[in-house]
């Protein structure tokens, strides 16, 4: 009874703000330019909590994840512009394939732990983005042309499904059976959890809604080149989710919306916007290890109801 | 000879990933750390080597060893500020903090000479002498020569010496080390100062060799000179400098046949066949998990 109130709360407010972005879209409050940071803001917080399930959920330190949106931003493209499917199809057609090459890379490698994980993932996003480069199909090293399809409705779309899915599987048995892992996996194990069942479902959630994100990122910025997706990307998505706190859905969706004004106004400074990154990175981790919110999440601080702890 | 002129070019570039991958072994074996920040020391010292010989005019060896000393300090100053306080710390935090601590050596360098690449002067005479047909570089030979040496003085210091004794004994058990007297703190930045001198030689014997230096350059070594500690045995030091090798090897022979295109991918692909079949590398010791 409580949830559904507060599902109904949340549903409204996410459709308050949906009206109120379009309202001002139409009436011209908000420009070109803004529109843009607004569609580039919804493609980081797709990124941030899809990542947030694979390393602040499950516990699985991925630092490739950008090969997994240049999957799904390349296979939405061929989609739209080589077959001539509408978007929407090519958006699922892109999440499905990426999501395929999560769960692709994630049964050989998730057998792995920590720092191996790590190098096995930014190896494989490397090699995923270096077919990219040998495929003439595709444009090859040049990039590809693609028409601007997303706008703001299809970006809010995106970020409204990710966080509801994502949401919803944290709390579901599926969820709490990664947190465990997280926690303690050789407990995890012990009490009878299938651990590499619950990390490959994790991240192949986590890689088809990378794939939305790469989808929608293809069709905003007209040409898409494999050298986007290099490992810098995968960085940029990593500190989102560190900074919003290892565990904290909200945190990633704050630190996404927070990170991408920091970058549009420092889009000259590019040097400068790198060295605040990794500074802010460095004193993250030495300082408060756990990221700003640590597992918290933000709703939990105003719950609707006095009483907290059962939701959430 | 074609296949011999490809050998010798395949250990060259070996020998840099070699050097490099040296550092990496080392600093995880002791901290069971990956040190991303390396390839940027190995970049630094490719940038020190160059300023050395550019600005000051000194010759390869004097360039070698200056930078060498300089990246050896980098080194302990990075140990000291950013990782030390990490010791205890989640793995995850402390592999944030090195992708940090890469991310900002590299954009901080950008930030003051700009991301331009600089070309490196030339500091060795060049002679191609003809063996068995093949054309070989002199150039080829310095490096080699060069590394080999570096090696034994590295192998020297693992087991001839007080400090090497320390190290083998901190990265078989640090709180054993501990009791037993042994300054651990001091062993950890001796270890750092020593993998971060031969990145250093490594950066010069890249710019000396490739000719072009950027801020950038070293992301990538440093990924497959990991791959080589990998694939040699992360520990292990015989095992990074062989890795380093057979990762140089494999390389030529991809571009050589005709893939330069597919010949990072090839460093990739060792790297996960490797990891799946056989994690702990052709020399490592398999450890077990413990509760």
């Amino acid at each position: 009874m409580k949830k559904s109130k507060a599902f109904l709360s949340y549903s409204i407010l996410a459709l308050v703000i949906y009206a109120a972005v379009q309202v001002m879209i139409s009436s011209g409050m908000i420009d070109a330019y803004y529109q843009n940071m607004l569609v580039t803001m919804c493609i980081n917080i797709m990124l941030a909590v899809s990542l947030h399930i694979v390393i602040g959920i499950t516990g699985q330190f991925s630092i490739g994840h950008a090969g997994f949106m240049a999957v799904g931003a390349y296979f939405s493209a061929i989609a739209t512009m080589k077959f001539g499917l509408p978007f929407p199809v090519a958006i699922l057609i892109g999440a499905v394939v990426a999501g395929l090459a999560g769960l692709l890379v994630g049964v050989p490698s998730l057998r792995l732990k920590g720092d191996y994980l790590a190098i096995a993932t930014l190896g494989f996003a490397e090699i995923i983005r270096i077919v990219f480069v040998n495929v003439e199909f595709v444009g090859g090293a040049a990039g590809m042309v693609v028409n601007q399809m997303s706008n703001w409705t299809y970006a809010y779309v995106g970020v409204i499904l990710t966080i509801l899915v994502i949401a919803n599987f944290t709390n579901s048995r599926h969820g709490r059976g990664c947190i465990s892992i997280r926690e303690d996996e050789i407990a995890a194990d012990a009490m009878g959890i299938n651990t590499t069942y619950y990390k490959v479902v994790a991240f192949t959630i986590g890689s088809a809604f990378a794939g939305v994100a790469g989808a929608i990122y293809a069709h905003n910025f007209f040409i898409i080149q494999p050298t986007t997706f290099g490992f810098l990307k995968s960085f940029d998505i990593l500190i989102l989710v560190v900074l919003g706190g290892l565990g904290s859905l909200s945190g990633s969706v704050i630190a996404a919306v927070f990170l991408t004004f920091v970058t549009t106004y420092l889009a000259n400074f590019p040097e400068t916007r790198m060295i605040i990154y990794s500074l802010v990175l460095i004193i993250v981790m030495l300082y408060r290890p756990t990221g700003l919110l640590g597992t918290k999440e933000i709703t939990s601080v105003f719950k609707f109801g006095k009483r907290g702890g059962s939701s959430a | 000879m074609e296949w011999l002129q490809q050998l010798v070019n395949g250990i060259s570039i070996g020998s840099i990933y070699a050097l490099i991958a040296l550092g990496y072994t080392m600093v995880y074996g002791i901290i069971k750390l990956i040190n991303f920040a390396h390839g940027d020391v190995f970049m630094l010292g490719a940038f020190i080597g160059f300023y050395a010989v550019a600005k000051w005019d000194v010759g390869f060896f004097p360039a070698l060893i200056i930078s060498m000393v300089v990246c050896a300090i980098i080194g302990v100053i990075i140990e000291r500020i950013a990782y030390k306080r990490l010791r205890s710390a989640t793995r995850i935090a402390a592999l944030i903090t090195a992708i940090g601590v890469s991310l900002l050596i590299e954009y901080t360098v950008i930030f003051f000479r700009g991301a331009s690449p600089e070309a490196y002067p030339d500091v060795l005479p060049k002679v191609t002498i003809d063996l068995f047909g093949a054309s070989i570089s002199s150039l080829s030979i310095v490096i080699i020569a060069v590394t080999v040496v570096l090696m034994l003085l590295l192998q020297f210091i693992v087991h001839k010496t007080k400090i090497g004794k320390a190290m083998r004994a901190v990265s078989h058990d640090a709180d054993a080390a501990r009791l037993m007297g042994i300054n651990v703190d001091n062993t950890i930045s001796a270890t750092f100062a020593i993998g971060s001198a031969l990145a250093g030689a490594a950066g010069v014997i890249f710019g000396v060799y490739y000719t072009r230096v950027e801020p950038l350059m070293g992301v990538l070594p440093g990924l497959k000179a990991f791959i080589a500690a990998v694939l040699g045995g992360i520990g292990s030091i015989p095992g990074a400098a062989v890795g380093g090798y057979v990762l140089g090897i494999v390389e030529t022979i991809v571009s050589a046949v005709g893939y330069s295109l597919w010949r990072d991918a090839a460093a990739f692909i060792i790297l996960i066949i490797i990891l799946i079949v056989k994690p702990s590398g052709i020399f490592g010791k398999h450890a077990r998990e413990k509760v």
